[in-house]
């Protein structure tokens, strides 16, 4: 038998009508991205959002070497999204399993509408999304600093594809799910959009909202990702303007 | 991939090397700027960030607790693992560890090991049944020569930073306090240095370049008291004895100088 004495605060705000963390209902934790992070990579970006650290690297357009995978007429953008090991508190076991699988796809999915991919037939865009410390909302993150890292590659894209989730937690539809609120809550839906436009490029949603509830929720998660995507260009000019 | 090295270059770096220059303006012995980080990783119990030049390792340890190899019943276990991400370079592939990545994971594994960087002894909870096992993950973010010397330096710190559980046995039971964290046993401070032969020579902390051109390589491990606790010769082209063993007193007098860069306890 092994007792495990611990000192982690798990308080859900059940009690009061506060998020677990203080904040307001729409608010966003602490963000911080940075472009041009690595040496090797074509373009890179780092993104801290509340406890969440990640790096996204860039390479291409390069010549594609597996055929099969290969497009006549455009590009194709590939994603492998990964967590380090130590990033969680139980040590994740190297190498991908279903969900990181399923997020690198969808990672896919949500930046490929923004790049112009007609412009480099039978080749590939490789997005490399590593994350080094996990708080709730990765994927989110994960594509926010991919498009940064895409934007400082260089490669062509007619929009800065920028995520967010919103969800409901104690009863609450908030803003940016936190860890605890993502486990204890009642439904989180992870979005991604192009801002110029407001389309959705990608659409998650997990738990359970009334019709009312999700469109409180979409018009809170866009409003988050016009925040995000302020310091997305941030990044960007900090570091070409 | 196959990354293909212009013979211009080739040349330019080894006629250089000839002349006692180097490409980046280095003496032969003399490191790149070197950073280090510890605690990095908040959910990692111990973590650092080490740069060489451009190169960059984050890496982090996971305590778990688990029983301990048959052979070994009354030693705690340490697992170290490394991943050479593609985003490191454009010639590293996803999948599953390749022959260079659990090159690096076996060669820190043994300087950390056999120079007893942690007494892992103290890491039995109760003998034969319960140990404590260290998991050391080197996360490789960017690949810029000389990884070796990289990896020893920030495992050693992240060990170092590294805070267990206190456990103790109350009535047959074990209780692990979260409450009571206390450091890793660390009982020696082990560091690698690495020599490339270039045109004859032997120059310390190889860059990307002067890796992509060399001869061969030799790293070697050297405890605090300047005895050697690990070795490893790389590249297609032999080394002389003599050469071997000025690699060896030159790597005794600058792992003195690499150790300043360690936090102090």
């Amino acid at each position: 038998m092994i007792t495990i004495i611990t000192n982690k605060e798990f308080s859900t705000g059940i009690e009061t009508s506060e998020r677990a963390d203080g904040r307001a209902f729409d608010e966003l934790r602490p963000i911080k991205i940075e472009a041009g992070v690595l040496n090797r990579a074509d373009g890179s970006a780092y993104l801290e959002l509340g406890g969440n650290k990640i790096l996204a690297a860039v390479y291409g357009p390069r010549e594609l070497h597996i055929r099969r995978l290969m497009q006549p007429n455009r590009a194709v953008l590939r994603c492998r999204y990964n967590m380090a090991p130590f990033s969680v508190d139980d040590r994740k076991r190297p190498g991908p399993d279903r969900r990181s699988v399923e997020i690198s796809k969808i990672t896919s999915e949500a930046l490929s509408p923004a790049v112009f991919l007609e412009k480099f037939p039978r080749s590939t865009i490789d997005v490399f999304i590593e994350v080094l410390e996990a708080e709730g909302g990765t994927r989110c993150a994960g594509i926010t600093a991919a498009s940064v890292a895409l934007a400082d590659a260089g490669v062509p894209m007619r929009d800065i594809v920028v995520s967010c989730a919103a969800g409901k937690a104690n009863g609450q539809v908030v803003l940016d799910l936190s860890e605890i609120e993502d486990k204890e809550g009642e439904a989180d839906m992870p979005i991604a959009i192009m801002p110029r436009t407001g389309e959705i490029t990608l659409l998650q949603s997990d738990g359970h909202l009334t019709s009312e509830e999700f469109e409180k929720a979409l018009d809170l998660a866009m409003n988050g990702c016009k925040k995000i995507s302020e310091e997305q260009k941030k990044a960007i000019l900090g570091r070409y303007g | 991939m196959v990354t293909i090295i212009p013979e211009i270059i080739r040349e330019s770096i080894t006629n250089l090397v000839k002349n006692g220059e180097r490409s980046d303006g280095r003496s032969f012995y003399e490191y790149r700027d070197i950073s280090l980080e510890t605690g990095v990783i908040e959910k990692s119990e111990g973590s650092a960030r080490v740069k060489i030049g451009k190169t960059q390792i984050v890496i982090g340890t996971k305590p778990q607790i688990g029983e301990p190899f048959p052979d070994t019943p009354n030693v705690g276990v340490l697992m170290t693992n490394s991943e050479l991400l593609p985003m490191a370079a454009p010639d590293f592939e996803p999948g599953p560890p390749d022959e260079r990545s659990v090159e690096l994971s076996r060669v820190t594994d043994r300087c950390i090991r056999e120079a007893g960087v942690v007494d892992l002894e103290k890491l039995v909870i109760s003998e034969g049944e319960k140990v404590w096992m260290i998991f050391l993950d080197l996360h490789v973010l960017d690949y810029d020569g000389n990884l070796m010397d990289a990896a020893v330096l920030g495992s050693v710190a992240a060990l170092m930073n590294t805070k267990i559980p206190e456990t103790r046995i109350e009535n047959g039971e074990i209780i692990v306090d979260h409450e009571k964290m206390i450091s890793l046993p660390i009982k020696e401070k082990a560091l690698m240095t690495t020599f490339a032969k270039i045109g004859g020579e032997l120059i310390i902390d190889p860059s990307l370049e002067e890796e992509q051109i060399m001869d061969a390589r030799i790293s070697i491990g050297i405890r605090e008291d300047g005895s050697i606790c690990a070795m490893q010769k790389g590249g297609a082209n032999p080394l002389t004895k003599d050469e071997v063993i000025k690699a060896i007193s030159k790597s005794q007098e600058i792992t003195k100088e690499l150790r300043k860069h360690l936090p102090e306890n």
